[in-house]
């Protein structure tokens, strides 16, 4: 538990040594920041300009549509941002920084996730927060409203960082499953940008129980758009949100125990 | 005080090989077994054997990295493995191949770095590190970015980023690796002064017998995953059998050389080649050779740690 205490300000004082070596190089920082804050708002463009064709998706309207895109992109891109280098995990493995991490006093997850940690990658939540404002800006703001949207926010993060953490652990026995992991973290993201009703029953139920994508930003965002679930699941599921978040970080924190502990018993 | 205490240390490791189109075959290896030693404070011990022979899965168990399969292992009274992070501030890791410095910043960065991580008290940090800048003579690299030190200069930074939290044990995977006479030279006075003064246990593994004779009172050979020897570098050299040779290069043709306590094995032209033990000094030999004959060039060959371990097992 004491780890549990020092972690951040650990993971503080690690990320701080990316930043300052990623500003060595201060063209090639600028222009990746630009360049990914430049395509993650092309991306949202694109589906507005989809709107211009059709006037709704699913049943929702550009601004709706937008409040999901920007709670799931925050969602992600605070992951991203804070925890994305955990996919690297195998290389890692492969190159043996690993070890060396190992033999150091800090808890592997927290070197893990600062090593390279990139401040480019704030240009992704820019986009998802301008966009989420956009969304917002049309809600019927209530109190009870304003602490889901929080609570969404935040449980968003925690199921995509849990997301990241339990697929990369992957690694740990196939080193290079990335793109398996993506398939479910970024493809996690793509799904929940658009509204579940686009997409048949099953794969909601898999959303909802199976990988808990749709705690991101779904039943929550119907909430706060006063509207009746299309499925006929009950209202409460809009506060499920940080249940499943929590679950999510425990299997997660359980996967990455496993996954280290077959590391330092099989040496591979 | 036993420092690292060893016992019937054993790791197997799982290997699955392909065996014809779909069918695989699962073997165990064993990368070490019925290990045993033990390491006093302030002793510096060589850990030499072939590659593959179970030396760096050695190191990855005392370090904690690797769990073992079976039998005791006690490293500074903790259990590396479920211990680690407690273990990690008293050792310290050189990799030798690779850097744990950060490579776009001065190497300054790096050392404050881990004053924060190993929690080290902000004066006696200062302290260590002046007298490892003054010692490794890093002064006027503390504001290079690493990338642009050469080799040995990282390995100096590296070595310095191993020490600054005071451990007890210093771990070297073949530290002198690629560099030059003179800064091997000046890295081993440097782990000796550490060891002298400081009391810090060394292991070091390494290809360079050279290494070893300048610094180690003992060496623990491995060869399939089993110490094979363990004791002084002498009784090693001795057990071995094996031989050092003085290349001579003379004015002129002559017949064999004849001194006192080498044996000439061949002749070439001006050139011969004479064998003499290991355990023994080359001085009175070059010196015998030099009085007696017009010399043009002398230089020695050390025995291959190869083969003074294949000696042993073709002895044993």
């Amino acid at each position: 538990m004491a780890e549990l205490r020092t972690a951040p300000q650990e993971y503080v004082w690690i990320a701080r040594m990316w930043v300052r070596s990623s500003l060595a190089y201060p063209l090639s920082f600028w222009t990746l920041t630009v360049g990914s804050a430049l395509i993650t708002l092309l991306d949202f463009v694109g589906l507005g300009l989809m709107f211009h064709s059709i006037p709704t998706l699913g049943g929702f309207g550009l601004r709706e549509v937008a409040l999901l895109y920007g709670a799931s992109g925050i969602g992600i891109g605070v992951a991203d941002l804070l925890i994305g280098s955990v996919e690297q995990v195998g290389v890692h493995v492969r190159t043996g920084t690993l070890d060396a991490m190992l033999t150091r006093p800090v808890p592997l997850l927290v070197q893990v996730c600062a090593d390279r940690f990139a401040v480019r990658r704030l240009g992704r939540i820019s986009q998802a927060v301008a966009v989420f404002g956009y969304g917002a800006w049309w809600v019927d703001w209530t109190l009870p409203k304003v602490a889901l949207a929080v609570l969404m926010v935040a449980s968003a993060c925690l199921i995509f960082f849990s997301l990241f953490v339990a697929f990369s652990c992957i690694q740990f026995w196939t080193v290079d499953s990335t793109e398996f992991a993506n398939a479910f973290t970024y493809g996690g993201n793509t799904m929940t940008q658009y509204p579940m009703t686009i997409f048949p029953r099953e794969v909601l139920k898999g959303l909802t129980f199976v990988v808990p994508l749709a705690f991101v930003n779904w039943y929550p965002c119907l909430y706060l758009l006063d509207r009746p679930d299309p499925f006929g699941l009950p209202s409460w599921f809009a506060v499920l949100s940080p249940l499943a978040a929590v679950l999510t970080v425990a299997v997660s924190g359980l996967a990455w125990r496993t996954g280290v502990r077959h590391y330092t018993s099989t040496g591979s | 005080m036993t420092l690292i205490d060893v016992q019937d240390l054993a790791r197997t490791f799982v290997v699955r090989k392909r065996a014809g189109a779909l069918r695989r075959t699962r073997s165990e290896v064993n990368a070490v077994r019925e290990l045993t030693f033990g390491i006093e404070a302030g002793e510096m011990v060589g850990y030499i054997g072939p590659n593959g022979a179970g030396k760096s899965t050695t190191i990855k168990m005392l370090t904690g990295i690797l769990v073992p399969s079976s039998g005791r292992l006690l490293v500074a009274g903790l259990e590396p493995s479920r211990q680690r992070t407690e273990l990690a501030r008293r050792i310290g890791v050189v990799f030798g191949q690779r850097t744990t410095l950060w490579w776009d910043l001065p190497l300054r960065d790096s050392f404050e770095l881990l004053q924060k991580i190993y929690r080290v008290d902000p004066a006696r940090h200062r302290r260590n590190l002046q007298e490892y800048v003054e010692l490794l003579d890093l002064g006027d690299l503390l504001d290079t970015p690493v990338r642009q030190l050469s080799l040995g200069q990282r390995m100096r930074g590296d070595i310095t980023a191993a020490l600054l939290h005071d451990p007890e044990i210093l771990y070297l995977d073949e530290p002198t690796i690629g560099l030059d006479v003179i800064s091997k030279g000046r890295l081993r006075d440097f782990l000796r002064t550490l060891n002298a003064e400081r009391g810090t246990t060394l292991m070091l593994t390494t290809h360079d017998l050279q290494d070893i004779e300048a610094l180690c009172d003992r060496v623990i050979v491995i060869d399939h995953g089993t110490a094979v020897f363990d004791g002084p570098l002498s009784d090693l050299h001795r057990r071995g059998g094996s031989h050092r040779t003085l290349v001579v290069d003379l004015v002129d043709e002559v017949a064999p050389i004849s001194v006192a306590g080498a044996e000439t094995r061949k002749v070439e032209g001006p050139r011969q080649w004479l064998s003499f033990p290991a355990g023994e000094s080359a001085a009175p030999i070059v010196s015998a050779v030099a009085a007696a004959y017009d010399v043009a060039d002398l230089s020695i060959q050390e025995p291959d740690i190869e083969d003074v371990i294949r000696e042993i097992y073709a002895g044993a």
